[in-house]
């Protein structure tokens, strides 16, 4: 036992290693001009979706229950994030406090809103919680695409659904606008936030799967009933898990609002498609493989720019590479290929050796 | 005489809901996968339809009749190609796997078919019915889809129930491996379901579009996420829930957007039915699943 | 398992950040006295503070782009895949249509132009991805992006860079908010109050609906200023109902509504895909109002198989119309059909007038192809107010220094299947 506790810490530290590593090579590249821009603005997104498939992770891998509504917390993180940006833009001039205020702010309602949808949702089983979790995602940008709120001399003014009823006065500053969204947020995130947001997003993950609550929760997964009958505080566990899964999806959404200038909550970017981008990070990466969802993140937001030369046919490539990954690792037939070619190379290698 | 009129147009939009959830319900019975890709299986089909009778002057019933082949063969290398390989793998596998597939064939009908909006011409000629002198009109496509929905229904119960074929349906979605010991032909039955999922899936298409009469590569995928939702509200894996699951969706949608509010009509749905599995599980008609200790 | 995967997707990674990594490379090493410049102004930036990296891209490429060949590189970004494909493929192919039609008269400047667009789905960060990619190209205008939410973040980085920006269909007032944006399109609320005082002053109707996409920034942009315009004119909007992306094939409820409250004239500010739709539930339940659209109406017409009646009567506010009279929208409309098959939308048209607008811009700045982006962008910034453009969207367009265009809308309605001018 201990030994194989060493080993998985290890592992995990060669995982924080890697992404310490990278971050040391991108920007080498970056200070010599080896990087073009295309790249250098893919970095953000890379972290940001790195961070919510980390999240996705733990709810998938560790918690066991799918949900395809993870984009409904980034997006929560990335409004509340943006809002607070908005409303202390004024007062407080630095921005890495102004980022770090965000964060908190979109964390913390990431994680209320994670909590708040866990005590319901979790009842459910299997593919009914994915469905539900699939219908909160979808409220949420709904909602938040009704959502009116403005300051002016007389204070603040919210309205739902009917921005013509608030009456403002003329000096009058739009916080959100409807469909418009957030504007003019400004542009604070950055590669090293996002790595340093990354890494805090491992340890913390880390440490909760390493610890006795961890465990708790990963009995829960493997035998439900079992767990509940030695005493382990099943809702509890499950809503914990949850919870801090959100919140670091809400921390992927501060981070993605902060890197546009505009923050709009539609189809594309916080819809169910978006979800499931996620959940594909999540499945191609390894469920249960925190290191894994950030290669797969990494990669499969670089994969579509990369296929830019190819015009028209880039989002069709795409979805071929998606099946044939998907194929390649999973299905039984390809496993067996892969293994009996594992132990070919293996033995040539042994023999060579010899 | 407004609520009627609300009412028969949510029945309407919830015929053409159930029929595609019958696709999801079906499949997911028998595979126990949520088949993504069966939004953009319709999509095919409108084109199939709108390509039989704008470019090569079908009249509608033969070019219904290619959509249905035509959908029916493509859900079956779908199967074949992309599905069957995972049988064994995670259920999770299977649904990215589809994901893609739904991506392809997206991608595909913009390449082959452009991105421009075709306008798809009824394909129903049934003329309006006028009731209470004029004052409730109920449209020819309506009742041609609300007909259909019933038919087809009424139809799949027969055939799980009565046809051996049905019968090695059920059976397969009780328990594949024991079904495989009494001698059903597994893959045989799956490819079955997924051909008349798929056939199905062009019929709603068609319906759909003589309704809604627009079509673009994406048509697909938001019917199809609603009547996916309609499925699981019915209670995934039951038909007759397909059916009860359509309608009251269709419903809901259109007398929460009258009467509510017509920018909340998607939250009102998905609230509607995150509270029906908060009291109901497994949805309004599906089995309670007795957890083996 | 996992790990061989891990392996095969790091190598993967690492081999498209070398081949990135090459792309930079040479970019910077084609030249040395650009390379050397490049790094000089990267110090000096990097003590101003933001948009040093930026800084390093341009001038390296600047710096090839010079030695290479004698040639304006106009970028394009719009969505050529994604539910919005349609605009966005308008526009790339009209620009290609002008760029060739330019470089065959002998270019710009005695330049020629060299045209790259790129797809962004929509999506605002794949937008800004998109300008990256061009900027790695060696982009020094942008000609675009075309939807609006876009936009406004790639204005962002194009203010940072000093890249001259003009857009042909983003019509939202965010995206002019900076000095280095000029528009083709009207602003949105330009077109709502127009419509509104159009309504008024020909006395269509007194009692009118609006149908609008709350979720759209554009549609619900144009039905704010619509519905103040309306009152203060004295219409009375007797419906007010919306519908959204997820929910934008079923109008029945909304036109039940309308129809209810005894709407003479429903106002449909959005894109006609979604008017084809609308015009043909109307007809469905027999509801015959006067439909009243704006510029995304138009196109309504060269829907494949759309039964055209169902538009007769139907009037609209657009600066375009593809069977006009005059030569030069018949020789474009003639060239755009010969191209690609369809008949080309507002967009299309919008995106050709872009082109000759940054054409005449060139001109009268005297730019040339080896200026700094930078420098190039303030010149045409500068320029863009003075110069007056006959294109196909409005004869004597002119641009006020804040981006915003004027030029004069065309009501038309349409009459025996054709638009008519009123």
């Amino acid at each position: 036992m201990g030994w194989n506790m060493k080993k998985k810490t290890k592992d995990q530290f060669i995982t924080i290693g890697i992404v310490a590593a990278l971050y040391v090579a991108v920007e080498l590249l970056i200070k010599t001009g080896h990087m073009s821009s295309l790249m250098q603005g893919l970095l953000v997104p890379m972290c940001t979706y790195s961070l919510v498939a980390i999240g996705l992770n733990l709810c998938v891998g560790y918690l066991g229950e799918l949900s395809i509504g993870h984009a409904g917390f980034m997006c929560v993180g990335a409004f509340a994030g943006a809002f607070c940006t908005k409303v202390l833009q004024g007062t407080i001039e630095n921005g890495i406090l102004l980022f770090v205020l965000a964060l908190l702010a979109g964390i913390l309602t990431a994680a209320l809103f994670g909590f708040l949808i866990g005590v319901p949702v979790l009842r459910l089983r299997g593919d009914y919680l994915a469905i539900v979790t699939l219908a909160f995602g979808e409220i949420i940008k709904n909602i938040i695409n009704v959502l009116y709120i403005a300051k002016d001399q007389n204070g603040w003014h919210f309205a739902i659904s009917d921005a013509k009823s608030m009456s403002l006065a003329e000096d009058s500053v739009w916080l959100i606008n409807g469909a418009k969204g957030i504007a003019k947020v400004p542009r604070l995130s950055s590669f090293t936030a996002g790595v340093i947001l990354i890494i805090v997003a491992l340890l913390a993950v880390y440490h909760l799967v390493n610890s006795r609550s961890g465990r708790a929760i990963m009995a829960i997964r493997d035998n439900r009933i079992a767990a509940e009958s030695v005493g382990i505080n099943i809702t509890k566990y499950k809503l914990m898990a949850f919870t801090i899964s959100a919140a670091i999806a809400g921390a992927g959404g501060v981070l993605y609002a902060h890197n546009l200038s505009t923050v709009t909550a539609n189809p594309t970017n916080f819809g169910y498609n978006m979800s499931i981008m996620i959940l594909v990070f999540v499945v191609l990466g390894g469920i249960g493989s925190f290191r894994g969802s950030i290669i797969a993140a990494a990669v499969l937001t670089l994969l579509p720019e990369m296929l830019r030369g190819l015009s028209d046919y880039r989002m069709l490539i795409y979805s071929v590479v998606l099946i044939l990954m998907m194929l390649f690792n999973w299905a039984p037939k390809c496993i067996v290929w892969r293994q009996k070619l594992a132990a070919r190379f293996q033995k040539k290698t042994t023999k060579e050796a010899v | 005489m407004n609520f009627l009129t609300y009412l028969i147009n949510g029945i309407s939009l919830g015929s053409v809901y159930a029929i595609i959830a019958l696709g999801y319900t079906m499949v997911y019975g028998i595979a126990k996968m949520l088949n993504f890709a069966h939004g953009d299986v319709i999509m095919i089909g409108c084109y199939a339809v709108f390509l039989a009778m704008s470019r090569s002057g079908l009249s509608p019933l033969p070019s219904v009749a290619l959509a249905v082949i035509a959908c029916t063969l493509l859900g079956i290398t779908i199967e074949k190609i992309a599905y069957k390989p995972l049988r064994r793998a995670t259920p999770l596998a299977v649904l990215i796997t589809a994901i893609g597939v739904s991506y392809f064939l997206q991608n595909m009908a913009l390449l082959l078919f452009g991105a421009d909006t075709k306008s798809f011409g009824s394909v129903v000629n049934v003329p309006a019915l006028k009731l209470a002198g004029g004052a409730l009109t109920i449209s020819g496509t309506t009742i041609v889809t609300v007909a259909a929905c019933v038919v087809i229904m009424v139809g799949l119960s027969l055939f799980v129930k009565r046809t051996k074929a049905g019968q090695a349906m059920l059976a397969v979605s009780e328990d594949k491996d024991a079904a495989q010991l009494m001698g059903v032909n597994v893959n045989a039955t799956i490819s079955l379901t997924f051909a008349i999922g798929s056939g199905l899936a062009a019929v709603a298409g068609v319906l759909f579009c003589s309704a809604y009469p627009t079509l673009t590569p994406y048509t697909g995928s938001m019917p199809g996420i609603k009547a996916f939702t309609a499925a699981v509200f019915g209670g995934i894996g039951s038909i007759p829930g397909a059916l009860v699951g359509g309608i009251l969706l269709g419903v809901i949608e259109i007398l929460g957007r009258a009467y509510i509010s017509s920018q909340l009509s998607d939250a009102i749905v998905f609230a509607v039915l995150i509270l029906v599995l908060l009291v109901k599980p497994t949805g309004l008609l599906g089995k309670q699943i007795h957890e083996k200790v | 398992m996992k790990k061989a995967l891990s392996v095969v997707l790091t190598a993967a990674m690492a081999v498209s950040l070398a081949a990135c990594g090459n792309d930079g490379g040479n970019a910077a090493g084609t030249t040395d006295a650009a390379a050397g410049g490049a790094a000089a102004e990267s110090t000096e930036s990097g003590a101003a503070g933001a948009g040093n990296e930026a800084a390093v891209g341009n001038s390296a490429d600047a710096g090839s782009g010079a030695a290479a060949g004698e040639a304006f590189k106009i970028g394009g970004i719009g969505p050529t895949t994604g539910g919005a494909a349609l605009y966005g493929n308008a526009v790339m192919n009209a620009a290609q249509i002008a760029v060739d039609e330019i470089n065959a008269a002998g270019g710009v400047n005695g330049y020629p132009i060299e045209f790259k667009f790129e797809d962004d789905q929509h999506d605002a960060e794949k937008s800004v991805n998109a300008y990256n990619s061009l900027k790695d190209w060696g982009m020094q205008v942008l000609m675009g992006t075309v939807t609006t939410t876009p936009c406004v973040a790639v204005a962002d980085m194009t203010a940072a860079d000093g890249m001259f920006q003009l857009t042909p269909s983003a019509s939202s007032t965010d995206v002019i908010e900076n000095d280095n944006v000029f528009q083709i399109c009207f602003t949105d609320p330009n077109q709502g109050a127009k419509s509104a005082q159009y309504i008024a002053e020909n006395g269509l109707a007194s009692k009118v609906a609006v149908i609008y996409n709350s979720s759209d920034v554009y549609s619900s942009g144009i039905e704010e200023t619509f519905i103040a315009e309306a009152e203060a004119q004295g219409l009375e909007v007797v419906a007010d109902e919306a519908f959204t992306d997820d929910s934008k094939t079923d109008f029945s409820t909304q036109l039940q509504a309308a129809q209810s409250a005894g709407a003479e004239l429903v106002f449909l500010p959005f894109y006609y895909t979604e008017a084809s739709i609308v015009l043909k539930q109307a007809d469905g339940m027999g509801y015959e109002p006067t439909f009243f659209g704006v510029d995304g109406m138009d196109g309504i017409l060269g829907v494949e198989n759309f039964d055209t009646s169902l538009a007769e009567g139907v009037m609209l506010l657009t600066p375009f119309a593809a069977d006009a009279d005059d030569e030069a929208t018949k020789a474009f409309v003639a060239k755009y059909e010969a191209a690609y098959g369809s008949t080309p939308i507002q967009f299309a048209a919008d995106a050709y007038d872009a082109i000759y607008a940054i054409k005449l811009a060139m001109e009268t700045a005297g730019v040339t192809p080896d200026m700094s982006v930078s420098d190039m962008g303030a010149a045409l910034s500068e320029a863009m107010p003075n110069i007056t453009l006959d294109g196909l969207t409005g004869e004597g367009m002119s641009w006020e220094a804040t981006g915003e265009v004027s030029k004069a809308p065309m009501a038309v309605v349409i009459k025996d299947g054709a638009y008519t001018a009123m």
